[in-house]
């Protein structure tokens, strides 16, 4: 993947490759979240759901718009050329599945955010604004993981099978980012820390398995997907490519 | 009637009158407490069911742009049906037995949400008539007598305009578009012009409810009242569209000072009340899955409240907790915190 160079008034800015990466992150989990519109547990969960899948696509549309025509991008590009992680795109599965793939991404990108905030690369500002919408979907995560793992006995159940499903994609975020300096193992381990704790509050347990399917570390970032990713895609671009050209 | 009782009405007349605002805690009678909840419940599910037709769009939503609007106003709705429940529950009645009326088919919700979202153009459709008419129906209620809903109105309408002006937007850029979209526009909103005019109510003759709530001050303005205004407001937004309303007989009346329209099919209005519209089976149970399923999420919430109310007493995610519950159960969960 090369970066792509804007010119402005100060001279030319290169925009680091991973960009692309954490847009595609951000829209791919943006529309899962919106696969739950009108079907959530509870009206405050329509709400909550919503109001984080719109934080993640401003966030794409930020970091699209900075490698280039964000609709483009979004609709035009296959499966092959998506750079998202595996775990956002993952189905939303019951409500177990979707608290346990927003807490692993949430506090991966929080982390991810606070870093870039701190730093001066040209994503400083934008994870300086997202660094608080991050650390809300992080809070509402672990709550109701907290409330789902120390509830009843099968929510209880359930809230560990996501877990424990969910985890094999976990590996993959701790992969170095194209063109962003950050200590990878540094973020793994903080990530530990955090997830453990929270599982822990949970009465949950860490999952047993290995944090990486066999082929599958680093896979999403370099175009290999998962099988129900493909499918998605043709319903997010279905109307737009059916209408080439065309201004909505 | 008591002598006392008579006193108690004859101080809420005179507040009616004086375009006093009724609250919670002051006498009404039972009939104005009643017909109240059926219309606020109403309203309440019309938000929540009304979520559907829309939020069937949000995953192919055809541009980046157009999704984060979509998905924005879907939660608004959301929204609203949360503050309308409120209102309904100063009444004496609870959210959970509302839906418990909504998923039985005891109470209805607005008619309209029972036709399909067929293609992109019905979205904007949605949002520039059916929110119209919404806020023509929505706007005097913000005078209501009954001050919890007035309230309530005042936020809804505020959000419910911005998304009529959006849905306007959509379907202009549609309209001005290519051929292929210009027409999508102009067939979604030969679908939805009518089934728009029946949001505001059965003729005033056959309006059951009409001149009690007038009387209380509840409705301001009769069904075909509105339904007028609306077809004025909305005519020659259509004109400036560039785009027809699937009506020969529309015509300005110079002498009425109105725009003349033709007439409705009642027959489909009340068969689509009745349950048999395009959606309604499949409108009802998409919401009770969704209240079914959710049932293991609502119980965890509730047993984890249990648990841990006294350590998390501040925690505002708890008022999630006893939603879907029995009564029996809420009172046992919050009423024995930490047991």
């Amino acid at each position: 993947m090369t970066a792509r160079t804007t010119t402005g008034d100060a001279g030319a800015t290169t925009v680091p490759a991973a960009t692309l990466a954490l847009g595609d992150d951000a829209l791919v989990l943006a529309q899962r979240l919106g696969e739950w519109a009108g079907g959530a547990p509870v009206l405050e969960e329509e709400v909550a759901l919503a109001n984080i899948a719109l934080d993640l696509l401003g966030q794409a549309r930020v970091l699209l718009s900075l490698v280039g025509d964000e609709d483009e991008l979004a609709y035009l590009r296959e499966e092959r050329a998506f750079r998202n992680c595996q775990l956002v795109e993952q189905p939303n599965g019951d409500f177990a599945h979707t608290i346990a793939r927003q807490l692993y991404f949430s506090t991966y990108q929080h982390l991810l955010y606070r870093r870039l905030a701190a730093g001066d690369s040209p994503l400083a500002g934008l994870a300086a604004k997202a660094v608080k919408e991050v650390a809300y979907h992080q809070d509402h995560a672990e709550h109701w993981t907290l409330r789902l793992g120390d509830g009843t006995e099968e929510s209880h159940r359930r809230m560990q099978a996501a877990c424990d499903a969910l985890w094999r994609y976990t590996g993959e975020l701790f992969q170095p980012l194209d063109g962003l300096d950050l200590d990878t193992e540094a973020m793994e381990r903080a990530w530990l820390d955090s997830v453990t704790a929270v599982l822990g509050r949970a009465t949950l347990t860490v999952p047993p398995g290995p944090r990486t399917g066999a082929w599958s570390a680093g896979a999403g970032r370099q175009g290999l997907h998962t099988e129900s990713f493909g499918r998605m895609l043709a319903e997010m671009q279905h109307l737009h490519r059916s209408h080439p050209g065309a201004s909505w | 009637m008591t002598a006392s009782q008579a006193a108690l009405e004859a101080v809420f007349d005179a507040a009616v009158a004086a375009d006093e605002r009724i609250e919670p805690r002051d006498w009404m009678p039972d009939a104005y407490r009643a017909g109240l909840v059926r219309q606020i419940a109403q309203h309440a599910h019309s938000e929540i069911i009304g979520m559907q037709p829309e939020a069937n769009w949000i995953t192919r939503a055809p541009s980046l742009r157009r999704k984060a609007i979509l998905m924005a106003k879907v939660q608004d709705e959301a929204g609203h049906g949360l503050y309308l429940y409120s209102a309904a529950e100063t009444l004496g009645t609870s959210r959970d037995e509302l839906l418990d009326k909504l998923h039985s088919g005891r109470q209805k919700y607005s008619s309209i949400f029972n036709y399909p979202t067929l293609t992109w153009a019905d979205v904007g459709a949605i949002g520039w008539l059916v929110d119209g008419a919404a806020i023509t129906n929505q706007v005097p209620l913000c005078r209501c007598s009954y001050g919890p809903y007035a309230r309530a109105m005042v936020r809804v309408c505020k959000e419910e305009s911005f998304h009529q002006r959006q849905g306007y937007e959509a379907l202009l850029a549609l309209s001005r578009g290519t051929e292929a979209q210009h027409a999508m526009a102009q067939d979604a909103v030969d679908r939805w012009w009518w089934p728009s005019l029946m949001m505001f109510g059965p003729p005033d003759d056959e309006s059951t409810h009409s001149a009690q709530a007038m009387a209380w001050k509840i409705k301001r303005h009769s069904n075909d009242e509105l339904r007028q205004r609306f077809v004025d407001i909305a005519a020659p937004q259509a004109e400036s569209l560039g785009l027809t309303l699937p009506d020969p007989d529309l015509k300005w009346n110079e002498e009425r000072g109105h725009y003349d329209f033709g007439p409705i099919d009642w027959d489909e209005f009340w068969n689509v009340l009745k349950g048999n519209g395009p959606c309604n089976e499949q409108r009802l149970s998409k919401r009770r899955k969704a209240h079914e399923d959710g049932a293991w999420v609502r119980e965890a919430a509730a047993a984890y409240a249990g648990k841990h109310d006294g350590r998390h007493g501040n925690d505002n995610h708890g008022r999630d907790d006893a939603h879907g519950r029995h009564d029996e159960q809420h009172t046992h969960t919050h009423g024995e915190a930490g047991a």
